[in-house]
């Protein structure tokens, strides 16, 4: 970074030298703005474990802000007249959500202009007060769990799909792979057991058994003792809501005590580092990630390649979604002209930015709009693209409960105004109908979009009817 | 019944290992009175030292059997090396300091392995060559494997080779003399600096061999994995009986075991009130109810032949 910007110091001060030599030689004006322009340093806080069982991930999650950053301080935009500088303050969580709380106050104190992070679930939900508090927007890469969102924090957004989604398009997955029974561990942290109880009512209703809970930490590296007790139920799918660090020695001690179950799990398994760990025994099983695969993205592989030679490592799991969290934030400033959370904030919730990881847009309550989830299979130590569950009923399900919803809404709007010639006591029938729809479909957001689909068909039909 | 059984087997495993690193604390503490608490973080050291030499030696083409002990034999010389540089440089400074001082700087040492380890290795988990291959056992219904039986084994074949060091040496004499009373043991022509010494070094060689055990049987390593092991032996030290070798054995395996039950039955006992991640609290609260009746540990005694 520090070679960047002496490289663009001194071009400015060559462009400088050569228009005193010659007075008509138009400067160019990407090098010459910044001359006449005040600069303004914009301080963007990132919060990730840095420490710990996760800090591999934690890094990775820094190197993928780090290069949004020099890029964007290569490019040298400019926001309400000034030049901007952007600086990355970087913050250690160590995945524990006590110290999320600390060391997100110590950004609020630090004024910073908006927050990137945290990386796990359980450490961005308590953190994401403090920042709604001081009114700094806040965009994590990583933290699924739903309720981040659902707190009526104005501030709180995240760029990728949330774990309703995820745990559908699992439990779906499960069923197609047809499993009867499943086990379900999870690390008892806000992400593991969001996602493994969002999968369970998937599963459930997709038909699965559930014949075991079992509970581990998300600092454990033996499960011998919980997997003797799943061997014993004859399941036939074990599911893990957690991460890769526990997730791969628990693939591996199911083999070593001779389960013969299946292994799945969500975003937070599906690295190169959980193969790693779990060798052989991960081969053959399956994991999913949201959004659709770097290769089959427009600007996937030019980031990937650019990661690789910035950093001289491969990417492990969220540093494409870090980064678009970093240009997401950048182009909200952008959009508003102006650093000012208070300003910003609005446009941020307006975004359509062509990202890595996709084109990402933000739901009234923050969350990616019709986010994809893609399955994976681990095939000869690497992550096989199996199949995107976007578009479909399932991954979209999140939007498409809105739609629905907001299709009811205007089909009892319909209705009522048609049926008031028709008489009274219709009208208020059908408003209670289309009132307890809409909830439904509020509710449904957790329930699944079965019900709503169902609903706003009756009530079309209803509508046509009339 | 085959549950049960299978569960005490997990627990044996895993109390071998816990024993052989709990005996690091209870020689240092039986001589000097002092809980070393960056014992844990020589274990790390032990199984990282492994991967790295084996590893080596692995990609040099070298069989793997042969690279596995070369690389346990690296991992025991660094840790010996280690232990010793830890005493020499921490703690016999602070020989005559008050308690609390050395206890401090056991930590301090612990946190600055950790970062020196990290810087070395580096953050993300390493996977330990697997030595062996895959062959499991069953019997009367339990599943076991080849690392799990060479575990159970190589502990307890250390183990008894460490009490022939304590009863039958000259060396282990001197340890016992220099528990009892440092001061007359030096009157007597003991070099307490010694022993001091060789009490670490023995202990650190437990630990890498423990190091390489946890590296073989996870087949994971990681800067910060010493640290909830350390804690673990510690415990099972002390439910033993701090400052008793057969104690700190003892108390490993039974925590071991008392953890696998724990994680297993724990569910069905509090109706699912409690789940399996509540293993460790189970492993406590039996600690706690031993050190209420019996404050010194199972086998602790309140003073005198402590090595």
């Amino acid at each position: 970074m520090q070679a960047r910007l002496s490289v663009i110091a001194l071009s400015v001060a060559a462009v400088f030298a050569l228009s005193a030599c010659g007075p008509k030689e138009e400067p160019k004006p990407v090098a010459a703005a910044p001359d006449a322009k005040p600069e303004v340093v914009v301080k963007l806080g990132h919060v990730a474990p840095m420490t710990g069982p996760q800090a591999h991930l934690g890094k990775d999650n820094e190197n993928g802000a780090v290069l949004a950053i020099e890029e964007l301080n290569a490019k040298g935009m400019e926001i309400g007249g000034a030049k901007v500088k952007f600086e990355l303050i970087n913050e250690d969580d160590g995945a524990d959500p006590k110290q999320g709380a600390i060391v997100a106050q110590k950004l609020v104190d630090a004024k910073v202009n908006g927050v990137i992070g945290h990386l796990n679930s359980g450490t961005t939900i308590p953190a994401s007060k403090l920042y709604f508090d001081a009114g700094i927007p806040q965009v994590s890469g990583s933290a699924t769990n739903p309720k981040y969102t659902q707190q009526g924090f104005k501030t709180a957004f995240r760029v990728m799909a949330n774990d309703i989604q995820q745990g559908l398009a699992l439990g779906e997955f499960a069923a197609k792979q047809g499993v009867k029974t499943v086990a379900i561990v999870d690390d008892r942290t806000a992400y593991g057991q969001g996602l493994a109880d969002e999968f369970k009512k998937a599963a459930e209703a997709a038909g699965i058994k559930v014949v075991a809970t079992e509970y581990t930490t998300d600092k454990a590296t033996d499960f011998k003792a919980i997997l003797t007790k799943i061997k014993s139920t004859k399941a036939e799918l074990i599911f893990f809501g957690g991460m890769d660090a526990q997730g791969g020695p628990l693939a591996k001690q199911a083999k070593q005590l001779g389960v013969k179950a299946l292994f799945l799990g969500g975003d937070g398994v599906c690295t190169p580092e959980f193969m790693k760990l779990g060798g052989e025994a991960a081969e053959g099983n399956y994991c999913s990630l949201p959004g659709s695969p770097l290769e089959k993205l427009a600007n996937g592989p030019a980031f990937k390649e650019k990661f690789n030679k910035r950093f001289n490592a491969e990417i492990q799991l969220y540093a494409p979604y870090v980064y678009d969290a970093v240009w997401v934030v950048a182009d909200a400033m952008k959009r508003a002209d102006s650093v000012d959370p208070a300003k910003y904030l609005a446009e941020l919730g307006k975004t359509k930015y062509d990202g890595v990881t996709a084109q990402i847009a933000f739901d009234e309550f923050g969350d990616l709009k019709g986010g994809a989830i893609s399955m994976y299979k681990y095939t000869d130590g690497k992550l096989e693209y199996v199949e995107t569950l976007g578009g479909g009923a399932v991954a979209t399900a999140g939007s498409e409960v809105k739609e629905a919803v907001a299709e009811v809404k205007d089909a009892a709007k319909a209705v009522a105004g048609a049926a008031t010639a028709v008489g009274k006591d219709a009208v208020s029938d059908v408003k209670d109908a289309a009132k307890a729809v809409a909830e439904a479909g509020k509710d449904a957001v957790k329930a699944g979009a079965e019900a709503v689909k169902n609903a706003a068909d009756a009530t079309k039909a209803a509508v046509d009817k009339k | 019944m085959d549950i049960f059984l299978q569960q005490i087997v997990n627990g044996l495993v895993q109390g071998s290992i816990y024993a052989l690193v709990a005996l690091g604390y209870t020689m240092v503490y039986g001589i000097m009175g002092l809980i070393n608490f960056a014992h844990g973080e020589v274990v790390m050291i032990g199984t990282l030292v492994t991967i790295t030499v084996a590893g080596t030696l692995i990609k040099a083409g070298m069989p793997v059997a042969v690279a596995g002990l070369a690389g346990m034999m690296a991992a025991v010389l660094v840790c010996m090396a280690l232990g010793w540089a830890l005493e020499r440089v921490a703690y016999r400074p602070l020989r005559n300091a008050p308690r609390l001082t050395p206890l401090i700087t056991a930590i301090g040492m612990s946190i600055v392995l950790q970062n020196l380890a990290m810087m070395v290795w580096g953050r993300n988990y390493l996977t330990f060559p697997s030595f062996l291959p895959n062959m499991d056992f069953e019997l009367a219904g339990a599943h076991f494997t080849a690392i799990q039986v060479i575990i159970v084994l190589v502990s307890a074949a250390t183990m008894g080779a460490l009490l022939l060091l304590v009863y039958r040496t000259k060396l282990g004499m001197a340890m016992r003399a220099t528990a009892q009373n440092p001061a007359v043991a030096s009157l007597m022509g003991v070099n307490i600096n010694r022993v001091i010494a060789a009490a670490f070094v023995i202990g650190s060689a437990l630990g890498a061999v423990a190091g390489v055990m946890v590296g073989a049987y996870y087949e994971i390593a990681h800067y910060q994995m010493g640290f909830m092991l350390g804690l673990k032996a510690f415990t099972a030290a002390v439910l033993g009986g701090i400052g008793n070798l057969a104690g700190a054995m003892l108390g490993g395996i039974l925590l071991g075991i008392i953890e696998a039950l724990g994680a297993g039955y724990i569910g069905d006992l509090t109706g699912g009130f409690l789940g399996s991640h509540y293993q460790d609290i189970f492993a406590f609260v039996v600690l706690i109810v031993v050190l209420m009746f019996k404050p010194s540990g199972l086998f602790g005694e309140k003073s005198g032949d402590r090595a």
